[in-house]
This record gives C-alpha cells, structure tokens and sequence, in this order.
C-alpha cells in the first residue's frame, strides 16, 4: 500500500525532528490526532493542525492527555490512523490508555519527545527516563513495541515504521523521541510516495457470521473491523474471549494475555531493527540509542586515538529488546559500556542478557543536556583496565 | 575531514533562529554538506536573549552542540559578554558595530559591520539579520554564496526574497571589501 502523493512533501528538507515526525505520520496516512499541548512537542501539534486541513486529517485539541490518548483508540475503531502526542507528565497521564490500546489490539501511535523529569522537571530540556515507563507503565502484563530515532531523517522513516508496525501487531506503538532530537534541524529527505510501503490495516474478509474480533492468526494477531462495516461486536477492556465477550476467569486470562505477550515476544525477530558494528578486535562495545548514540559515535572515534577499539549496539527498535544481539555480544566477554541520558534503565536488560558473561558499565545522566564525551571516555578506559 | 562550529546570537526578534536555519539549511541541502541546527528553547520572550547554533561537516555531525566556535555572530552586548570568550584561539568574531562594544585590546579576531543602519538604508531595520549572514559569508568562506541565496528564497516569506537577497548582497559586498 502507498500513501497518497498529495500529502506527502517529497523532496529535500531542513527539519526539526519534531516537525519530522508530523511528516512521517501524515506519510504514513495519520487522519487523526487528538493531542493536548506540553512542551517540548508542541510543535508537532501546532503543524499537523496546519497539515491536515491540506491532507484530510482531523486534529483536535482535547482538554487534557487522558482524553487525548482515549480518543485515539475510539478514532482507530471508527477506522482512522490515530496518534497522539506528548511528553513527559502528559506520558504518565497516557498510561491507563496505552494498557486499554494494548488490551483491545488498537493500532495507534503514541509520541513521547522524553524531557527531563521526574515531574515537571525539565520541560524545555532533553532526557530519556521514560524508556522503562514506555515498557511497564501501563499496569498488568502486555507488551508494546518502542522506537528510538536519533535524528531527524530517523523522525520521519520511524514514524512510518511506527505506523506500519502497529498495523502489522495491532498494537500500540511508542515513539519514543527527545528534546534534543525533537529541536535540532537536520537535513531529511522525504522519498516520492511510491517509494513509501505502507502496511493496511489487517481488516477481515470473513462475512459477520464467521468473524470473531479477537480469534487471533498463525501470527497471534486478530483481523479487525471498524465500526460501521456491518459487524455486531464488543470492545473492552476487561478480559474477554474471542469474540470479545467479558470473561472473568484464570483460563480466560492466562489464553489472552499470553498471547497478547507472545505476539509481540515471538515476533521479536521481525520486529528487531539494531545498528550494529562489532569489530572482532573490538575491547569494549558501546550500547546507546536515540540522541545519546549521537554522542557515542564521537565518543568511538576519541576512544580509537586512545588505542581502545569500540564495538557499538544501537538498539532502534528498544522494546520488545534485542535479547538475541546482546547474548551474543557477551558471549566474547568484552565489556558493555552503556550511555543513556538516565540514572539506568537499558542498562538492566543489557546486564540480563549479559548473564554473568561479560561485566556491564552505567554512564548516568541525569539529563537536560547530552553526555560530556570524556565522561563516557572515563569509564571506557576503567571498562578496559 | 572538515568541522565548523558557527553560533549566532543576539536578542530575541532579531531573527537569530531564522538566521541560524538559513545557514543550515543552505550548507545541508545547497551545499550537500551535513549540518545540524539546534537553537535555544526556553520562556524567552521578545528581546530576551537568544541564540542559534549551527555545525557543518563533510561527514555526518554527531556531537550536535557546539563546543568552542570557528565563527560567532553577535547582535547584541550581551552576547558579546556572554559568549565571545567561547570562540576558538583563530575563530573569527562578527558583531554589529552600533550594538556591541568590545575592548581595543580583545584577543581575537573581530570583525565589525555597521549592518542596522545598511538595514535601516535599504528601508528596513528587519533585514539586519541578513546583511550579518552576507557578511559571515565573505569573512568565512564556509558556505558559497549562491547556496545562502537558494536557501534564502526558501526560509523568507513570500514577497520578500528581494530584499531580503539585497540584505545579502550589501553584506557579503562589505565583507569581500
């Protein structure tokens, strides 16, 4: 499937990565964001309500980020391409909806420009201390899928990928961007509209006599309707069965939420997107996504003047986690130096699947601005002692 | 491979940023170097204090703030106070010459431009920021001239590419002089 030409602005730009996203969306068919103002991803909001008049969407602006995550599942069963977006206290508020999205299979996009918090924080500077929120803030057991552009040009192409994902899975998707990454103007190119694959809602083909909204495939995702079609059903957020009736017991629960886990977890190695450079010389492998890749990229090249030769593992896609990538890295035993803009929280999964095979290194950041490279360097050369 | 810090600065309504995605803009997509604009994001409000900051490379920029400027643009007193000691030991300083002082003995390299009455001659005190862009051109050789113009017409409002060309113009002319 392509996107329409007319909404789509190929050619060579200069964007801020905000401004990136909003192209990406509106790229990937986005006809509805619902979406209350918080800084600093305002202005993705301020231009899809300038975009979508031109390209066909709907924006509206809710009276706060519970409603504005709600009305994105509601738009997604009326058959739109739903997103909405915030930051930081507005994440934490969009909790309680990312777990009904994930509970009802609703392909949506959540965008999270991570700010330094916790609280109010840091409202106009970067962080990146929602990866874990992104991961288990929604209570009860589920899984979603979380992506980390590092630029601009990564903006725009996972948007669309966050779209296309969230179709593929029926499953919320997250987008989890910065302020840094959010702000900086970079050049992004915005390929011709034939060169865009866009992946269709899996609707179903059965008649309303045969169909069960929540008999999932080979793959362990269910087809879908929207409201209108013809389709008597019922979407909820208690656990329900097949046909999406509430039904209250342990088999019940076990038969969904297992599946709604597995379908994400089994379907990792298709959904795995990692930047990864491993020398066989390599003393150390540096781990980093979004912004703070940026950082150690300049870092890997200081490192190599020192005479330290730095692998590099960038997870894209950070949830469901590369398990696979990092199991095998440990298993050399060279030590993982891992640098986020937080107190650590990637940096546990990385020591998990090390498993007692190689030793694992934290840069901590606090956040508000990107790491000084030569503290990175410090705990390199403490890494390599 | 080649690096090149370049911050503006000044006072918010100015026309920092618009000055800052000018230059990236026409090194990014004119020039086809790689360039990276990140600019100050706060509850600053008009004639606050404001700056952009722009690198441009050969190869893609991964350190995206600047660290010690090649080039500095400074459009008020309070950006020469605040920043002019950043600048690296052979960066080239550029201020307008009726809104900064600078000591006779400064260490390094300041070139001055008189770009507010220029603006104000060609009838608009707005263009300020463009003849300070022409005059960076010409004193830096960073990014070509015709790929600022490109980039001009693109970032100005509509209807206002001549002028704001002509800015341009009588800023590199000062700087090639």
């Amino acid at each position: 499937m392509k996107p329409d030409p007319k909404t789509v602005l190929t050619g060579t730009h200069f964007l801020k990565g905000n401004d990136a996203v909003c192209e990406g969306a509106i790229s990937a068919g986005c006809n509805f964001v619902a979406g209350y103002p918080i800084t600093p991803s305002t202005d993705i909001i301020e231009r899809i309500s300038k975009r979508f008049p031109f390209t066909g969407g709907t924006f509206i602006q809710m009276e706060d980020e519970l409603s504005s995550s709600i009305a994105v599942s509601g738009a997604v069963w009326g058959g739109a391409k739903a997103m909405t977006v915030t930051s930081g206290p507005g994440f934490s508020l969009m909790m309680e909806n990312i777990g009904y999205a994930a509970m009802t299979e609703t392909p949506c996009v959540f965008v999270d420009v991570q700010r330094g918090g916790p609280s109010t924080g840091l409202p106009t500077l970067p962080g990146q201390a929602d990866m874990m929120q992104a991961r288990w803030g929604s209570h009860g057991d589920y899984q979603i899928i979380a992506l980390c552009p590092e630029s601009p040009q990564e903006c725009y192409d996972l948007t669309i990928k966050a779209f296309n994902l969230s179709e593929e899975y029926r499953v919320p998707v997250l987008l989890m961007t910065d302020e840094c990454v959010g702000h900086m103007s970079e050049r992004v190119v915005i390929p011709p509209a034939d060169e865009i694959e866009l992946s269709p809602r899996r609707y179903t083909t059965l008649p309303p006599s045969e169909f069960h909204l929540f008999r999932p495939g080979k793959d362990l995702v269910p087809d879908m309707i929207k409201a209108g079609d013809g389709y008597h059903v019922h979407v909820s957020g208690l656990t329900h069965d097949e046909h999406g009736r509430p039904v209250i017991t342990p088999e019940c629960q076990d038969a969904l939420v297992r599946r709604l886990v597995n379908k994400i977890r089994q379907n990792e190695p298709k959904i795995r997107m990692v930047e990864e450079d491993i020398p066989d010389d390599s003393d150390v492998i540096l781990v980093s996504y979004g912004i703070s890749s940026r950082i150690v990229f300049l870092v890997r090249e200081l490192a190599r003047k020192e005479g330290i030769k730095a692998g590099i593992i960038r997870p894209i896609v950070v949830w469901p986690f590369p398990e696979e990538v990092f199991r095998k890295a440990a298993k050399k035993s060279r030590p993982f130096v891992v640098v986020e803009m937080n107190m650590g929280q990637i940096v546990y999964e990385v020591e998990r699947c090390a498993a007692g095979q190689a030793k694992t290194y934290l840069v901590p950041h606090a956040g508000g601005t990107v790491h000084n490279p030569e503290d990175i360097l410090k705990i390199i050369r403490e890494a390599v002692k | 491979m080649s690096k090149w810090e370049i911050k503006i600065a000044g006072f918010g309504g100015q026309g920092v940023v618009l000055a800052g995605a000018i230059l990236g803009k026409a090194a990014a997509i004119y020039d086809k170097k790689y360039a990276a604009l990140t600019h100050s994001y706060g509850p600053e409000a008009r004639g606050g204090s404001c700056s952009a900051q722009v690198i441009v490379g050969d190869e893609k920029i991964s350190f995206p703030y600047v660290i010690a400027p090649d080039i500095m643009v400074l459009m008020s007193q309070e950006a020469f106070d605040k920043y002019a000691r950043e600048i690296k030991l052979d960066g080239k300083i550029i201020v307008e010459k009726n809104l900064v002082n600078y000591p006779a003995d400064f260490p390094r390299s300041v070139y001055s431009i008189p770009a507010t009455r220029m603006a104000e001659e060609m009838g608009s005190r707005i263009v300020l920021n463009l003849v300070m862009l022409g005059y960076m051109t010409a004193v830096s050789g960073i990014i070509s001239p015709e790929a600022m113009r490109e980039s001009i017409k693109a970032s100005v409002p509509k209807g206002t590419e001549y002028l704001n060309i002509l800015a341009f113009d009588k800023g590199f002319d000062f700087g090639k002089e």
